[in-house]
């Protein structure tokens, strides 16, 4: 298969609008059933009470944000390294996302923490690490609409990603590195702690969170494909209708 | 679990629904956005195919 072929954005563009409703279907079948689990079959835990039912959204949500940006970092080492044009407008469908996820992460952790520890915030390693992850999201964004420069926002943007990926791994260990008042990890590779309907019902959402931010980044990047290709061209055209005009009302002056 | 005790979550109904609510409101807010980026991107498609005629 070539690759090089759906790195293309005029081949990807009907691509993406065909997988869409795919993934919009998934995400509302693993919705409904990852709510049923978490919200109805799972039991009450035996030391954070009903509370902790938060998890079926808040851990989702943290690893869309966290995953999010490895993938745009990806894209980011491909937009400098291959110079596929599709990279870089696929991270910048891929930033508001992220950023919504990692926002929502801090907003529902922020709704555990208040019940089960007495505070919404605390300058805990993940929590802060995490708050970076959101601020590197906002940098980038902020990055690229500021250089006007299509080509030169694009390379500054996947630099700062790839740079900024180094705190990935740190929101990811920091349960584990420092002594965070943030519970260490309840999945890994190696199984769960948790109660097995309790997994499912997290791992089901995760999946619904997945399926629709993929969908929801297929729907932007298809809008991005058409702005970078028509906004250049209407600039162009824009001026040449200001300069027929232009030369009407010459013509009006000579009569 | 009586529809009650459902909605009350053991008096931490207030965590739990904002919880899941924000991430539903932000996940509708999201899709409507993107939905009018869509339509401001194929009405620019159009202009400048109209204009090049």
């Amino acid at each position: 298969m070539n690759l090089y072929k759906y790195a293309s954005p005029v081949t990807f563009y009907p691509l993406a609008g065909k997988l869409i409703p795919w993934f919009a279907a998934l995400a509302v079948v693993f919705g409904l059933v990852g709510l049923y689990l978490g919200l109805i079959v799972a039991p009450e835990d035996a030391q954070q009470g009903q509370v902790y039912r938060i998890i079926f959204i808040h851990v989702p949500t943290a690893w869309v944000g966290m995953v999010v940006y490895l993938v745009m970092a990806a894209y980011g080492v491909a937009a400098l390294t291959l110079k596929t044009r599709l990279s870089s407008m696929m991270m910048e469908a891929l930033a508001p996302t992220g950023a919504l996820f990692t926002a929502l992460a801090l907003l529902t952790g922020a709704l555990w923490g208040k019940p089960t520890w007495g505070t919404y915030w605390i300058w805990d390693a993940r929590m802060t690490s995490t708050l970076i992850l959101l601020f590197l999201y906002i940098g980038y964004i902020a990055l690229i609409h500021a250089i006007e420069d299509k080509k030169r926002a694009d390379k500054a943007g996947a630099l700062l990603v790839i740079v900024g990926s180094v705190n990935v791994p740190i929101i990811y260990f920091s349960v584990r590195w420092w002594n965070t008042l943030h519970q260490g990890a309840s999945v890994s590779a190696t199984g769960s702690k948790m109660a097995t309907v309790m997994a499912q019902g997290m791992l089901i959402m995760a999946l619904a969170c997945w399926m629709y931010a993929i969908a929801v980044v297929l729907a932007r990047v298809r809008a991005i494909i058409l702005e970078r290709q028509y906004q250049g061209a209407n600039e162009i055209l824009g001026f040449e209708i200001a300069g027929t005009e232009m030369t009407g009302t010459e013509m009006v002056g000579t009569k | 679990m009586s529809i009650a005790e459902f909605f009350s979550m053991g008096g931490r109904g207030f965590y739990v629904w904002s919880s899941f609510g924000a991430v539903a409101v932000a996940m509708v807010i999201e899709m409507i956005l993107v939905k009018k980026r869509t339509t401001a991107a194929t009405q620019l498609k159009k202009t400048v195919e109209e204009t090049r005629k």
